[in-house]
């Protein structure tokens, strides 16, 4: 019903560079500390690139042209040297076109920049900066595997910002154990002192697998529970858009509507987006796949030629449904009221919804709530009779 | 004729009866050792897990007696339980003798009293078996005074077995043809034949069983039902030998099955009386009742479109039990359904439980009502055992409901308790009665609603599974009757509601709200609980919402992993009722029912 027309939008371009110095305790992303691997898995994306550019057979061949978005994310990007992030834009450019203005996003932690490289990394035509600071106190950072401190991720962002960036963003986890409102707070004014564009305040989650997650099962750690929670979600959007921020979809925030994340906005509205390198997921009209999580079986794949797909799924009309119904209610623009069914338990639940404030409706759309946002998981069942 | 006995045997639940059964047989060499199943007469498996019978089997034994002569016993059993009384009270008419079991470690207790009693109305000579006797706990001598002072038997008489071990079972066989007298010779009257039971088979129809008391009938003859006038040809006639053993006639004083091309089990009565269509007998045998239905309640598929199976699965089960009644239902709530009217509170577990066995469906209940009475201003007399239909109160002139007399045999120690429970149940005009040191037998006149929902659990729990129970319907009483809703977020969850008396209103309120608060998950908006008679409200819970219910990051690989939840919690709220925006459990309604810890 809705999104369909998504897919004829300008696609985003994702690769994933899966290397880091040291693995941090919540993060479940895939990634290496080992970085003996680099210029193998550099000679496979090159090689990915190829087979879904232009000049090669693939069933996705010419799907992908005219990205408006690149984002390079990890991992550690910035880990890789300034000839390895060369070669790779290099490929970027000679495999496949570009929009004239496109979002080209890097994602950098504070202890892995240099002026020089800032400077490289500007002249590699990257125009926005993700920065991984999620705080700016040091029993923070230890509580979370981080390898730099809090000064440093302040000179890194003093650095981003003389660099000549206009387009920053920057990460921040809330809700550990270590951490007060005040707190919270102190690392929310020092970071808005850089009046970054955006911002991503994520909610700490303890993810089975990783290193925290275990020392959560064990008892070692302990969530600070639904209603600390809850406190420091409203709190920081509440903060944030008295800052001046669009609170636009849970965990993000924008200074402006136009410095939204290009990129990340296609994950929500099924909008084509190819991921490139291990792990990383694409989606093209209907169609989900993802690429092995192994950076080994990657490069492997690779070098005989075949795609390194791990698996794949065409969704249903029913799936596509939910999909946008769901992640349409993450965002601050919400679903079109015309994208539900005209069942009449339908309304009663939208009543519902309104009467207890989780919802509202303008321009004929359902948006929800700060107080929606903070249950957004629970939503789109009450439409699903 | 001489050689051949009719008997039963009657026992409280527990006290073997079952077993002997299976002793008897095994000892008659109807079977082998290879092929014994223990229990033998109760074929189905929920009769074999909970040690009861259901329904009753009757088989042929053929048993050498110490002179040498060869003996037809037909043994037929008898359901273990007050709700099947008129069953049993059949199958006793059909004999001359019973067996009398009592438990060498429990003694006499409430049901031995009153199957005591039943084969008093009937005549039979009484044989007092003492069964169990190899228990460490046995104490024959304690067992042998209650027969003496609570039967009124001689306890010199008594026979000692221990079924389990085999012993004393001669003995019993040899009392069986001693003492039980052999059926009267009467085969050139015209047939009167007393159905005592009807069981379902898919090829053949119903196989009635039946006790021939005059004439004979053979295959090729038109025999007359004498409840309905129905006409049917008589395909076989035959003994039960476990196995059905067609013969060429059944004559006065034996005891076996006809094969009549009856379609089903509600085709023929329990207690009627079969005749020849030509030459038929004036007068049916005595003591025909049409059992009547005292425990309601309604039956739902948890889903939806599990109705059409749950309709064909009904209409199969009723084939073999012509005691469940039912019609169309239909909930606001639970949606389709059936109201369903059983013989009593075990009857109800029983189809619930096949049901759910042997079918394969999955249901909800609702909580069992009794019939209530009413009468109106205007004069009109309702009955109804359906909360849905309970009348507009301020039409009401008077309403009433069916008590019970309640027997109670328990240890002295256990009175206290035991008084507390029947008076809070509402229990009124107790008679205590010291048949043997020791032992208090209490009645009670008591609603049976009181009864119907966890008395006999809470009766084991108190005395610690020494209590025994027994009861009998007496008679309509007024009664000061409300109906209790329930409310969720305020609106009215049709199939929790109940009739109940006024004074009992607020604790069944309680308790429903706080069951409900147990079951019912926390939602993103909070959830009010209410009982309410009328618009008043007189109890209510209420379930807190939960604060938060977001996943932080949602991109590429965390977009199929999160709708695959919604997906798996999609299906989950199939099974899930919805009042309102609320979603209930089947749980919570189960939970509802289910016995109070106090």
């Amino acid at each position: 019903m809705n999104n369909r027309q998504n897919h004829r939008k300008n696609p985003g371009l994702y690769v994933h560079v899966p290397f880091c110095r040291s693995k941090c305790l919540y993060c479940d992303f895939y990634s290496i500390a080992s970085q003996t691997s680099i210029p193998t898995w550099l000679e496979a994306v090159q090689r990915e690139m190829r087979l879904y550019g232009e000049d090669c057979g693939d069933e996705h061949r010419g799907k992908f042209q005219n990205f408006d978005s690149l984002y390079l994310g990890g991992g550690t990007p910035t880990i890789l040297s300034e000839r390895d992030l060369a070669a790779l834009m290099e490929s970027a450019r000679k495999y496949f076109t570009f929009s004239p203005e496109p979002e080209i996003t890097i994602e950098a932690n504070p202890d892995s920049l240099s002026a020089g490289k800032l400077q490289n990394i500007r002249d590699l035509g990257i125009n926005r900066i993700s920065l991984g600071v999620q705080s700016l106190d040091d029993a923070d950072l230890k509580y979370l595997g981080r390898t730099h401190s809090a000064n440093q991720a302040v000179k890194a962002l003093e650095m981003i910002r003389f660099s000549g960036f206009t387009n920053i963003s920057v990460d921040l986890i809330y809700g550990l154990e270590t951490q007060n409102l005040r707190g919270w707070r102190k690392t929310l004014d020092k970071i808005l002192e850089f009046r970054p564009e955006h911002l991503s305040c994520y909610q700490l989650t303890f993810e089975p697998g990783t290193p925290l997650g275990k020392m959560k099962a064990a008892g070692k750690v302990r969530s600070i529970g639904d209603k600390l929670e809850a406190a420091f979600f409203i709190y920081t959007s509440r903060y944030l858009e008295r800052e001046g921020y669009l609170h636009y979809e849970i965990s993000n925030f924008a200074r402006a509507t136009e410095l939204t994340s290009c990129h990340n906005q296609k994950y929500w509205t099924h909008t084509p987006y190819l991921g490139l390198g291990p792990s990383a997921h694409s989606f093209y009209s209907g169609t989900r796949w993802w690429n092995v999580k192994s950076v080994k079986k990657y490069c492997q794949l690779l070098a005989e030629g075949t795609p390194p797909v791990e698996s794949s799924e065409i969704l249903t009309e029913d799936q596509l449904d939910l999909e946008s119904l769901y992640l349409g209610l993450r965002t601050s623009a919400g679903i079109d009221l015309n994208e539900l069914g005209a069942d009449p338990g339908m309304s009663g639940a939208l009543a519902e919804m309104q009467r207890t404030g989780l919802v509202k409706i303008s321009n004929g759309r359902i948006k929800p709530t700060r107080k929606g946002f903070l249950v957004a998981d629970s939503l789109p069942l009450m439409f699903q009779g | 004729m001489q050689k051949i006995r009719n008997f039963s045997i009657i026992a409280h639940i527990d006290h073997g009866k079952s077993t002997l059964a299976d002793r008897l047989i095994q000892h008659a060499g109807l079977v082998n050792d290879r092929q014994f199943r223990d229990q033998i007469l109760d074929n189905m498996d929920i009769e074999r897990e909970r040690g009861i019978t259901i329904k009753s089997q009757t088989v042929v034994l053929s048993y050498k007696s110490k002179s040498g002569e060869v003996f037809d016993l037909n043994l037929i059993d008898t359901p273990g339980h007050a709700d099947f009384s008129y069953e049993v009270s059949r199958a006793l008419a059909s004999c001359e003798g019973v067996l009398l079991l009592v438990d060498a470690s429990q003694g006499v207790q409430a049901q031995t009293i009153a199957n005591l009693y039943a084969a008093m109305e009937h005549d039979l000579t009484i044989i007092p078996v003492i069964n169990k006797i190899d228990l460490p706990s046995a104490d024959i001598e304690m067992v042998k005074e209650q027969i003496d002072h609570d039967l009124g038997l001689d306890s010199d008489l008594a026979v000692l077995c221990s079924s389990k071990e085999g012993t004393g079972i001669e003995d019993v066989l040899e009392a069986v043809v001693a003492r039980i007298p052999p059926p009267a010779e009467n085969s050139d009257k015209p047939l009167a034949a007393l159905i005592f039971d009807a069981h379902y088979d898919p090829f053949r129809g119903t196989i009635v069983s039946c006790r021939v008391f005059d004439g004979k009938v053979r295959p090729g003859d038109l025999i007359r039902l004498m409840y309905n006038g129905a006409v049917h040809k008589v395909e076989e006639v035959g003994f039960f030998r476990l196995f059905r053993d067609p013969q060429p006639e059944l004559s006065a004083g034996s005891v076996g099955y006809l094969i009549a091309g009856i379609k089903t089990v509600a085709d023929v009565r329990i207690g009627d009386t079969i005749t020849m269509d030509t030459n038929p007998v004036e007068a049916r045998l005595p003591g025909f009742k049409d059992v009547k239905p005292v425990v309601f309640s309604s039956i739902y598929p948890i889903s939806s479109d599990e109705y059409p199976s749950l309709v064909d699965s009904l209409e199969k089960y009723k084939l073999n039990d012509a005691a469940l009644i039912y019609q169309k239902d239909s909930s606001a709530a639970l949606g389709q359904g059936f109201r369903c009217g059983f013989l009593g509170l075990l009857h109800l577990e029983i189809v619930q439980e096949r049901l759910e066995r042997e079918f394969d469906q999955a249901i909800i209940m609702t909580a069992p009502s009794v019939q209530y009475q009413f009468k109106l201003n205007d004069g009109t007399e309702l009955t109804v055992e359906n909360p849905q239909y309970y009348p507009d109160p301020i039409l009401i002139k008077n309403s009433a409901e069916p008590f019970i007399k309640a027997t109670i045999i328990i240890p002295e120690r256990y009175m206290g308790a035991v008084m507390k429970l029947c008076l809070e149940r509402r229990g009124s005009n107790p008679r205590i009665a010291y048949p043997t040191t020791a032992r208090v037998e209490i009645t009670f006149d008591m609603p049976l609603a009181e009864v119907v929902f966890d008395f006999y659990d809470r009766l084991k729990t108190i005395t610690q599974g020494y209590g025994s129970f027994d009861y009998e319907l007496i008679e309509y009483r007024d009664s000061d009757l409300v109906k209790l809703d329930i409310l969720v977020n305020g609106e009215r969850v049709d199939a929790l509601s109940i009739i109940v008396h006024r004074d009992r209103a607020r604790e069944w309120g309680l308790q429903v709200c706080d069951r409900l608060k147990e079951e019912i998950p926390r939602h993103n908006f909070k959830i009010a609980i209410q009982g309410a008679i009328g618009g008043k409200i007189i109890s209510r819970s209420t379930i807190s919402p939960f604060r938060k219910d977001v996943t932080a990051k949602c991109y590429g690989g965390d977009i199929t992993r999160k709708r695959k939840l919604l997906e798996k919690q999609k299906k989950g709220k199939k099974r899930m009722k919805m009042v309102g925006n609320v979603e209930i459990p089947q749980s919570a309604f189960v939970s509802v029912l289910k016995a109070r810890d106090e």
